[in-house]
């Protein structure tokens, strides 16, 4: 059985020092040790950002894409080969600005993969310019006089999608984190799991310290039942989006895959590609 | 005896010209005819005028007819947009309900069926297309019982009582129109065909049957016109081999869906027309950069921007050949025939694997939608070959990585796939180590460029250029790709008539353009024309640049939205020879 240090790989990531990427890299590489993988099972596959470097810094299969598009990528991996486990990751901008639309199409096509968000409210690669995160108001390079634009809600957005999965979770809380990661792995289907991921160098609003004070933590409703869809969402709303924990999950679901007509267990990739003569000439037969 | 005719029917889209053109076709096919069939439709599904058209014949035909013998008629619309191609002479059937007449200056025989009335007598005014077809079918001295059987596969799983009606319809279109002709129409009295067994299908049908021959099991997609039977086809077939379309929110996804499938193992494809396929550019880049296989059809219909979304055209060539930013190895092949679909299929798939790049297979509307026969295809021509696909890679040791990037003397590294416990190594578009790390090392980068673009150096398609050249020294040299080759060697044949001699030459692969190939062609040839459906002459443009020539070089275009006819193709040629 692999340990979480056999997930490492020898690459000094490029992230400044303090940035949250790091707490985010440490966890998966934690959760996917603890659901018992090895290293050759784990497909990692990012989008661009700061953030999406995480795929080369995992000692696993990784894919780093194009900006936006790590979940369709991710989806056509577990398609081909169901018996990966898939994550797919990136930060606010890749997933909820270039990305949005393949999202919300992921979420409602509920294959079973993982979509780690590194939410930082800011593009940190390009040097400091607003995200749909970023807060109203929010100043920055592309913003001077401050975001007019309303902050959008990752979670509200999931939840009326149709996801099946959706958890929040700080940076900071690596325990909390892992858990949840491994949580997602696990569920049969789509789950998301923004993660609040400070960025230290362009975004000085959104620090550790305001995280700390602005958090609310599901732990501290003990009778908090994550099956309640209605209540999932108003416990969003009411926290403003803020709360953090497994915040709804549907297990009664199927996964796409296992709602494919035909589709087998095994992968596809592993499957024969040749048809037989019989196969072929019932498939010409239409045509005379 | 003829040896051919031409027959269309027209009327407002949504009122049965589709399954009426497609029920008249399968018997003719089950007799053994040779046929070529050509879609008028517009971007709406009810309402407008509608027209299909069949050429039939005695022997193999690629072509549409300059002319048309017979004409079925819904509506006086239908006569009017359609009757001035009617030979002189050739036989109008229509629907006596709208009191059709014949234009001005036209010489035909009308036939005034009572088609809606004798179907409203049958239970439903739906059944009109059939009286009108049983009629049209009689004026032929076709043996009706191949025609019924058809009718019954069209309409055998609405119940037996529901074909009988049909039936019947096709008998009393049948009759009413011989007693009226006094039997079937002599001069529509076509030669026995010759009983080969034939296949009867759209470009598109071939193209998703030779992707599941070829080991295709994922399908990423969104619908977009002429593309989508694609998708449709592969729908209803994938599942029984273990695989699925997914119907993407947008291109994007489509394109970048097939990626990580074929980085994963299986092969994947998509399939668009120019919109699509402008959304995919990015993705292509990726494919090139990560030596991802990846099997894209650009169906090419009327530009730019939604253009002429349901009209022939050929105008993506510079944007398949160009598209995407920086510099990458692609491959684009361009069937000309309904075989060559099936075949190219797998030779795409072939070649993105044993290449490890994007490989683009440009069809054009026609050539996609227009229903023809071809010769049956040949399964023991289809191989599979997945190139340098590494299975057995020794464990590695430590924090090593497998050399996925490795540079090796034709280019072409080792690749394994997610989940083999040797194989871990790094994917990315940022420029990278033979391991997959990002670098920005200098000499690095010129390997790595020089490894990819040089991967192409020996690629030759089967047919990468399709050769009839039966002159030394040709007065001309015809030169078209896609669809129009069938046209061309109709015009050649009027040429000949002149005693202008000829040579046609038809672009397969596209690119890398097939220059050693081509240029011996075109040293020999007295002048050459190039002939495309696009306004800047693409395909010549292609030809000048590769291989010179450019002092003998003359265009024949067409962008109107309508592929070209036999005529044109021989009254502008000659004026060229």
């Amino acid at each position: 059985m692999a340990t979480f240090k056999e997930f490492r790989n020898n690459v000094k990531p490029n992230w400044c020092p303090g940035c949250g990427d790091f707490s985010i890299q440490a966890a998966i590489q934690r959760a996917a040790a603890n659901v018992g993988l090895e290293p050759e099972q784990l497909a990692v596959i990012s989008g661009i950002g700061c953030s999406g470097r995480i795929s080369g810094y995992i000692n696993a299969y990784g894919l780093h894409g194009i900006h936006g598009r790590a979940l369709p990528i991710a989806q056509g991996v577990k398609l081909a080969n169901r018996e990966l486990t898939v994550i797919a990751s990136g930060g606010d901008g890749d997933g909820f600005a270039i990305g949005m639309g393949h999202t919300v199409h992921a979420i409602r096509r509920n294959l079973n993969i993982t979509y780690i968000v590194m939410d930082n409210q800011i593009y940190g690669l390009t040097k400091g310019q607003t995200s749909p995160r970023s807060a109203e108001g929010f100043k920055t390079k592309s913003t001077p006089e401050g975001s007019i634009e309303s902050t959008l809600s990752p979670l509200e957005i999931a939840m009326s999608a149709g996801a099946t999965f959706v958890a929040q979770s700080f940076s900071s809380d690596l325990k909390g984190l892992t858990s949840l990661i491994e949580q997602g792995i696990k569920h049969e289907g789509f789950s998301l799991i923004n993660v609040f991921s400070p960025c230290v160098t362009f975004n000085k609003i959104n620090t550790y310290d305001w995280f700390k004070e602005n958090i609310v933590s599901l732990e501290q409703f003990p009778d908090y039942d994550p099956s309640n869809r209605v209540a999932a969402m108003n416990r969003i709303m009411e926290t403003n989006g803020m709360l953090t924990g497994l915040i709804y999950q549907n297990t009664t679901r199927k996964s796409y895959e296992d709602m494919i007509s035909g589709f087998k267990p095994e992968g596809l990739a592993k499957q024969e590609l040749a048809i037989t003569e019989e196969q072929f000439n019932q498939l010409v037969a239409e045509f005379k | 005896m003829i040896s051919q005719l031409s027959w269309k029917i027209g009327g407002q889209q949504g009122e049965g010209v589709e399954s009426t053109d497609r029920i008249f076709s399968t018997a003719l096919n089950r007799l053994g005819y040779y046929l070529y069939g050509y879609r008028h439709f517009s971007s709406r599904i009810k309402g407008g005028h509608t027209n299909n058209k069949i050429r039939i014949s005695t022997k193999p035909i690629r072509a549409i007819s300059d002319d048309l013998d017979i004409l079925v008629a819904f509506d006086q619309e239908s006569i009017d947009l359609n009757s001035a191609e009617l030979r002189k002479g050739g036989v109008i059937v229509a629907d006596a309900k709208f009191n059709p007449t014949i234009p001005d200056g036209i010489d035909a025989r009308l036939f005034a069926v009572p088609i809606t009335k004798m179907a409203e007598e049958l239970g439903t005014s739906l059944m009109k297309n059939m009286v009108a077809s049983g009629a049209s079918w009689a004026l032929l001295g076709l043996p009706l019982e191949v025609f019924n059987k058809a009718v019954e596969e069209e309409f055998g799983r609405k119940g037996p009582a529901i074909v009988e009606k049909n039936i019947e319809a096709v008998k009393r279109g049948a009759e009413f129109v011989l007693e009226q002709a006094g039997g079937p129409l002599d001069e529509f009295k076509l030669g026995e065909a010759d009983g080969e067994q034939k296949l009867f299908m759209i470009g598109n049908e071939a193209i998703g049957l030779g992707s599941i021959a070829a080991g295709c099991r994922l399908m990423s997609a969104y619908p977009i016109t002429p593309a989508s039977e694609i998708m449709e086809y592969l729908i209803k077939k994938l599942p029984k081999f273990g695989g699925t379309v997914v119907q993407t929110e947008d291109e994007i996804a489509a394109v970048t869906m097939a990626i990580g499938a074929n980085y994963a193992g299986v092969r994947t494809m998509t399939a668009s027309a120019g919109p699509g396929l402008s959304l995919m550019m990015e993705a292509i880049g990726l494919a090139g950069m990560t030596e991802t296989p990846l099997v894209i059809v650009n169906t090419q219909r009327g530009g730019p921007s939604t253009g002429l979304p349901t009209k022939q055209e050929q105008s993506d060539l510079n944007a398949m050949v160009y598209g995407t930013h920086g510099e990458i190895p692609k491959v684009v092949i361009a069937p000309a025939s309904i075989e060559d679909c099936f075949y190219d299929m797998i030779e795409a798939f072939n070649v993105s694997e044993q290449y490890q790049v994007p490989v683009i297979v440009m069809t054009d509307l026609q050539l996609s939608l227009g229903k023809q026969s071809c010769d049956p295809f040949d399964y023991s021509k289809v191989q599979i070959s997945r190139g340098k696909l590494v299975t057995d890679a020794p464990a590695l040791e430590g924090p090593e990585l497998f050399k996925r990037y490795e540079l090796t003397e034709d280019g072409i590294s080792p690749r394994i796939l997610p989940g083999e416990k040797g194989g871990l190594h790094h994917v990315t578009g940022v420029e990278h180590d033979e391991v997959g790390r990002p670098s920005e090392n200098a000499m690095n980068r010129q390997r790595m460029m020089d490894k990819r673009l040089n991967k192409l150096n020996d690629l030759s398609i089967r047919d990468a250029i399709r050769v009839d050249a039966p002159n030394e020294t040709p007065d001309l040299l015809i030169i078209g790709m896609g669809s129009t080759g069938g046209t061309i060697d109709a015009a050649r044949t009027m040429l000949g008539q002149d005693g202008v001699t000829s040579n046609h030459i038809t672009i397969r692969q596209i690119h890398p353009f097939p220059t050693a190939a081509l240029t011996p062609y075109l040293e020999k040839a007295k002048k050459v024309v190039v002939i495309e459906n696009n306004a800047t002459a693409q395909l010549a443009g292609q030809i000048k640049m590769y291989a010179g020539y450019a002092d003998k070089i003359e265009s024949l275009l067409k962008y109107d939205g309508n592929p070209f006819l036999p005529l044109e193709v021989y009254k502008a040629s000659k004026e060229l020879s």
